[in-house]
């Protein structure tokens, strides 16, 4: 199996002898890695370095004498002592093992010519390896029903299942969704959900790829390929902006599976669904492959690419610079969005760059003392969690933050406006109303509050919070991200302000989309240069590049705004979708209606897209070359696996050839000289040149000091109306979005929409789980079921974003700090 | 509900009854009569210890050699004292499972006298410093469950159970909880692990030792039902009455479940070592002789995992070294008769296909190989057998237990005793003991299985209507 050891310091040395060879391992470490490390691999089906052992399968049987003579234990069970004297391939080892492989292929199938897992299988190699050349067995074997669906992604063969306990285990231990178990007994012992209750997690995945036969297959894979044909390529996740290392696997150029790799620092091996299977989007039918252009009876044409990219360039050369905008980019690699942070401000001279659409954080909020998820996790640490459900946003963090809190002590206090999936798992936890978290944070800091609370959160929860972090062992660590898109970010860097004040305290910025930090890192903010460095402070860029805008640009809403005011002759749409993603629909519509040129670089004809006048086809994950900068500040390389379709190019491609035909005096021609001019001309992020990327499968941290952290002008404390519920909108993992709404397997996945209510709340309205409900703003209304939940605090109304039939966005507005809905019987 | 005196327990004048005297007692379950029969007034035993402080309760547990009834013989006292200091909360668990094919001594202790056991946890409870008594009894027991929690009640009413007992700073309360029909769940860590709300299914030993991390990972006495039946006795009538009974190394007496072809099968009540199982088949007091005057062909000495002994064995005393060193064991006191009128491969197959259908599934040699042995038995007794399935059956009985099994010695053959206990590729020992009548019966009655033996071919087939190799 491709499972590594789980990386260890020796910190405690002790000697044993295996097969004869005196090696110095650690003290205590399990015995099958530590014989893995010093070169004696011993077979095994159960044991999981990322999961507690079981040994269950009992194929890792050594010979272990402690000074009472040897006898066979399970490797996989066994800690290592002083002078323990071990034998991995003596005669009783072998017999022991062979029997155990014969006991697991008495009543297997042996589909192996038509089974997913032939040709990568465990059983298969080892039987190959190790087995009898011909089968004792001549019972009948035990028959059950061919797969059965465990849930929308997962198949269960049970004639295939060798009880291994690693679904099981990974449901209850690693995830907490319990929901298949062994039933039975004896040789009828299976795996199986209860009936009705299907194996439904976002992280369902991982028991196919961890399954160490073809048992568990996956939709989105079954019957597609052979492992022998499969090509594959180590990449990084940017569904999110977790990070996690991935395997990307095709065969005849088309993108196939996707599997974890164990990066210690971050993933552990494990995935979310959304990362593992989004990649079929990029097998779309709805892909744009060609370059249009809006003809003269106003529809998009296609048309060649040097005819579009003489519009794009004609459209950005020739209006004022002031008046050129760049939206997105966070979707992209580091050197795509440097590519566009050069051509934008260092070639067309314009500072209105964005790479959000005001629906994450401000960049200033990487200026905090960075924290990594290992220190945020580190044991007997204590973490303030600000930030959206992790589970629904950064799915494998969540797994990371639950695991530190279960079983390496870790202390969480929750400041989030509902609960979230880290609930269960945190020490304490305060609910502040939408708009005030600064005060909350305030209050935590200080350790205490007054009488009647703050920002609707009660004294005493404030206190029992504030406790948790007083009794802190070292310095707290905050993970600081946006909950509600309802609410405005300033909010969040008010927060962040006061809690720079907890001694030592470093943050990890929990932001949502891909690469933020890359773009942002690249220069795809106003105000910023690449590496960090502000307009105003840093000219070195002015020797690399034609030009350097002197005036701070606009952000994303402020783009958006001048844009309605007709200030914006060009905007570039990098992968951004104001119309759906905008926290403010009318500005984002008002917008596009007023644009002279909207060029729209994009692989999906999103709402937006098919407002542009331009638009390029732009390559996908699996298709692009380069690197990803993670939430951490963690950079690591992303590699293409397949040709994009049609004639869709990498963004920064586009951006370079676009300067080129700008006359430009600057040029990078590759992704190695755009990774290493951006490298070069940023101190924060040495360490990261090409080369040195290509060394570390890990990734590397760019420099985490931070600096010059400056929140801006607090954000006004909104008024409390008494009549309204003030909204949370948030997101889920399973949304109506551009990557999983195209994915065969996972659309239709994304849950109901409804509009969640206080119990206090519905008992006032007189109102149930399902009852009908309008949701009333200022912009429009909506009618959903009611959801009632205890985790909602009173005087609070939750939506959710981009689900299928609901658009609560539409709700918002960019100039309101929060936003004030009223919720009534429909 | 009274009882039918259909089991009989045995004693005579110079034996004390210490953990049967009141079988025959009508409505000894009542708190009433539980008071006021037997040698000594019902909670006397829990005054005397509550007189005493908790270690010096121990040390008279531990001095008294009081050998766990389980299985293990394993003496209380000591593992009482493996509860790491300063630990807290404990937990004394009473293993009422007993489902060990032929024993059936437990639940009449639980059915005529649970009194005398809740006493017993209340002692053991006192003395390891337990918060609670979690008392498990067999899903298949109905009327010891209703019997028990009839005690419970009129003990809590009595102050006897919960709250300063008898008035005293001690207080414990008693859980009850009833499996749910699992053969494995009477083995510690797995009743520990269905205590706990999930699958029966063994823990591995080490790391988790009971009386170190059990129940919820706190340490936890696990006793069974018989062994904490003897502490009241013990603390009445103290350490030298209890030492005057029995041997040296296995003081005190044992209840032993006869079972199969005596006259006179029952649970007897019988001093350790003192008694031979000849006493046992043919006294009056107790079996009774075998069956219709037949000859003693083999028994089993200690339930269905102990390998089998033969007339040779029969002189052996009922004390578990002599039985260890002569290749079985004492086991939770179960002996099954077997005359002349016994198939052998018909007896070894009912017994491994018990095995088969209670392994819990989790380790591969069990859980394949008890069904591989089951259906190699059944071959060969539907017709189907092939000359080699005999080593077959003996190979991979070794796949799940390595290396010479025990057995008993068979002189006429020159065959020497190999002593309890077997090894074993699993975390429990239920595989290992479906080799116990695997290698007893072939060892010594290979001609059987030969004669039953009628196909002729060499190489494997498919049996008659399987599925074949499947390949
Ligand atoms: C497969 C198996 C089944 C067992 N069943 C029982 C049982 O039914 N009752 C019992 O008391 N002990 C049973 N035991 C033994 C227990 O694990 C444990 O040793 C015993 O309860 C300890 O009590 P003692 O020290 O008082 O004997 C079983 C052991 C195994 C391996
Ligand atoms: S389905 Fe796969 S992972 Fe799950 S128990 Fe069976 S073999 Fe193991
Ligand atoms: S957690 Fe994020 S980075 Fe990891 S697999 Fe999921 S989407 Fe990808
Ligand atoms: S030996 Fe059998 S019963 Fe015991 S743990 Fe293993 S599978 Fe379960
Ligand atoms: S790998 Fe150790 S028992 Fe399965």
């Amino acid at each position: 199996m491709s499972e590594r050891p789980r990386p260890i310091e020796v910190t405690d040395p002790v000697t044993i002898t295996v097969d004869g060879r005196q090696v110095e391992v650690q003290r205590g470490e399990l015995l099958i890695d530590a014989c893995e490390r010093n070169d004696a691999y011993i077979p095994r089906f159960c044991y999981h370095p990322r999961m507690e052992p079981v040994g269950m399968c009992r194929m890792c049987l050594v010979e272990v004498d402690t000074g009472r003579g040897p006898a066979l234990q399970p490797s996989c069970m066994i800690p290592t002592a002083p002078d323990m004297v071990v034998e991995t391939t003596s005669e009783r080892v072998t017999k022991a093992q062979d029997g155990v492989l014969e006991f697991l292929l008495a009543n297997h199938p042996l589909d192996c010519p038509v089974c997913d897992k032939g040709g990568e299988c465990p059983l298969q190699d080892q039987t190959m390896a190790y087995g009898p050349g011909e089968s004792r067995w001549v019972e009948e074997k035990r028959h059950y029903e061919k797969p059965i669906e465990i849930s929308p992604l997962v198949l269960l063969d049970r004639e295939r299942c060798i009880l291994c306990d690693r679904c099981t285990r990974f449901a209850s231990e690693v995830t907490d969704d319990p929901l298949i178990h062994f039933i039975n007994r004896g040789s009828n012992t299976e795996v199986n959900t209860f009936p009705g209750d299907p194996f439904s997690s976002y992280f369902s995945g991982n028991t196919v790829q961890i399954c160490p036969v073809g048992a568990l297959t996956a939709t989105p894979y079954r019957f597609r390929a052979r492992p022998w044909d499969l090509e594959r390529t180590e990449s990084t996740c940017t569904v999110c902006s977790v990070g996690c290392r991935v395997t990307l696997e095709s065969s005849r150029d088309r993108m196939l599976r996707i599997n974890g790799v164990d990066a210690d620092p971050v993933n552990w091996s494990w995935l979310c669904d959304a990362g593992r299977f989004a990649f079929e989007a990029t097998n779309s039918e709805d892909r744009l492959t060609e370059p249009l252009r809006r003809g003269a009876d106003g529809s998009l044409e296609p048309v060649r690419w040097s005819e579009a990219l003489a519009a794009v360039a004609d459209a950005l050369g020739s209006a004022d610079p002031s008046s050129v905008a760049v939206l997105g980019g966070s979707r992209s690699t580091d050197e795509s969005a440097y590519a566009w942070a050069a051509l934008a401000k260092g070639v067309v001279g314009t500072d209105h760059v964005d790479a959000q659409l005001g629906d994450g954080l401000p960049a200033a909020v990487f200026d905090l003392p960075g924290a990594t998820i290992d220190e945020v996790c580190r044991p007997g640490g204590t973490v303030l969690y600000v930030g959206p459900d992790p589970k629904e946003e950064l799915p494998v963090l969540f797994l990371r933050l639950k695991h530190a809190a279960q079983r390496d002590r870790v202390r969480i206090v929750e400041v989030t406006p509902t609960s979230t999936s880290l609930t269960p798992y945190s020490a304490a936890g305060v609910r502040p109303r939408p708009g005030e978290l600064a005060a909350v944070a305030e209050a935590l800091v200080a350790g205490d509050a007054p009488a009647d609370g703050v920002a609707g959160v009660s004294a005493d929860d404030l206190r029992a919070a504030a406790a948790v972090l007083g009794a802190a062992d070292g310095p707290v660590t905050v993970v600081l991200g946006r909950a509600n898109l309802a609410e405005s970010p300033q909010v969040v860097l008010d927060a962040a302000a006061a809690l720079s004040a907890l001694p030592g305290v470093r943050f990890l910025p929990a932001v949502r989309r891909g690469n933020v930090r890359g773009a942002v890192t690249a220069g795809m903010a106003p105000g910023r240069l690449p590496g960090g460095g502000r307009l105003d402070g840093d000219a070195g860029w002015s020797g690399v590049w034609s030009t350097v805008p002197t005036e701070v640009g606009a952000d994303a809403m402020g783009i958006l705004a001048a844009a309605a005011d007709g200030a914006i002759s060009t905007l570039v749409l990098l992968g951004a979708d104001p119309l759906r993603d905008a926290p403010d629909r009318a500005l984002a519509e008002r917008a596009l209606d007023r644009v002279g040129t909207i060029v729209a670089i994009d692989s999906f004809p999103t709402p937006s897209v098919l407002r542009a006048d331009v638009v390029l086809p732009a390559a996908m994950l699996g298709e692009v070359d380069g690197s990803t900068t993670n939430l951490e500040g963690r950079v690591s390389r992303v590699r293409p696996k397949v040709t994009p379709p049609g004639t869709a190019r990498a963004d920064w491609a586009v951006a370079v050839e676009l300067a080129r035909r700008l006359g430009a005096t600057w040029s990078a021609t590759s992704v190695e000289a755009l990774r290493d001019e951006l490298v070069a001309g940023s101190p924060r992020l040495a360490g990261t040149t090409w080369a040195e990327l290509e060394a570390a499968d890990d990734g590397v941290l760019v420099d985490l000091t931070g600096g010059g952290f400056d929140p801006g002008t607090p954000a006004p404390v909104p008024q409390v109306d008494s009549y309204s519920l003030r909204l949370v909108l948030s997101r889920e993992l399973y949304d109506e979005g551009e990557l999983l709404g195209r994915s065969e397997s996972m659309a239709g996945l994304s849950r109901t929409p409804t509009v969640g209510i206080s119990v206090g709340d519905a008992e006032r309205l007189g109102v149930e789980d399902g009852t009908p409900l309008v949701v009333r703003g200022e912009r429009g209304s909506s009618t959903l079921p009611a959801r009632v939940s205890a985790g909602i605090p009173r005087g609070t109304a939750h939506l959710v974003h981009r689900l299928e039939g609901s658009d609560p966005i539409t709700l918002l507005s960019a100039d309101e700090v929060a936003c004030d809905v009223r919720v009534e019987l429909a | 509900m009274s009882d039918a005196p259909a089991e009989r327990t045995g004693g005579s004048g110079d034996t004390p009854l210490i953990v049967s005297s009141r079988f025959d007692v009508p409505e000894a379950h009542t708190l009433d009569v539980y008071r006021n029969s037997g040698s000594f007034p019902g909670y006397a035993g829990l005054a005397a210890a509550l007189d005493r402080t908790p270690d010096e309760v121990r040390e008279t547990v531990a001095s008294a050699t009081l050998l766990g009834r389980g299985g293990a013989g394993f003496p209380a006292g000591v593992k009482w004292g493996f509860c790491p200091p300063g630990v807290w909360p404990r937990y004394v668990v009473v293993n009422g499972d007993e489902s060990e094919p032929g024993t059936f001594k437990d639940r009449l202790l639980m059915e005529r006298d649970p009194h005398q056991l809740i006493e017993g946890a209340l002692v053991a409870a006192y003395a390891i410093g337990a918060a609670q008594v979690f008392l498990y009894v067999r899903g298949e027991m109905p009327h010891a469950q209703e019997r028990i929690a009839g005690a419970l009640n009129e003990a809590l009413a009595a102050g006897l159970v919960g709250r300063n007992i008898m008035g005293t700073d001690f207080s414990v309360d008693v859980v009850l909880h009833w499996g749910a029909g699992a053969y494995i769940v009477g083995e510690e860590t797995a009743l520990i692990e269905s205590l706990e709300g999930n699958r029966g299914m063994p823990r591995l030993k080490p790391p988790f030792f009971p009386a170190a991390k059990g129940l919820y990972m706190q340490p936890t006495i696990v006793n069974n039902v018989e062994t904490l039946s003897n502490l009241p006795w013990i603390l009445h009538h103290g350490v030298d009455a209890y030492r005057a009974v029995g041997t040296e190394t296995s003081p005190g007496t044992r209840l032993i479940a006869l079972s199969g072809h005596v006259r006179r099968p029952g649970v007897y009540e019988v001093p350790q070592g003192t008694t031979t199982f000849r006493d046992l088949f043919h006294d009056d007091r107790y079996g009774g002789g075998i069956r219709d005057g037949n000859e003693l062909k083999m028994f089993i000495p200690g339930g269905a995992s102990a390998p089998w002994f033969f007339p040779e064995q029969i002189d052996l005393p009922l004390e578990a070294k002599p039985v260890g060193a002569a290749g079985s064991m004492l086991g939770s006191g179960a002996v099954v008769v077997m005359d002349e009128t016994t198939d052998a491969v018909e007896a070894c197959y009912s017994l491994v296909r018990f095995f088969a259908r209670e392994s819990c599934g989790k380790c591969t040699p069990c859980r394949e190989g008890t069904t591989w042995e089951e259906k190699i038995l059944e071959r060969i007794l539907e017709g189907h057998g092939r000359p080699s399935d005999i080593d077959l059956l003996l190979d991979v009985a070794d796949n799940i237990s390595p290396g010479p099994y025990p057995v008993a010695a068979d002189p006429e053959h020159g065959l020497e005793a190999v002593p309890f206990p077997p090894k074993q590729t699993t975390i429990c020992p239920l595989g290992p003991s479906s080799v116990a009548p695997i290698t007893s019966a072939i060892r010594r009655f290979r001609n059987e299985f030969e004669a039953r033996i009628t196909r002729r071919d060499l190489i494997p087939v498919a049996a008659a209507g399987s599925g074949g190799d499947g390949v």
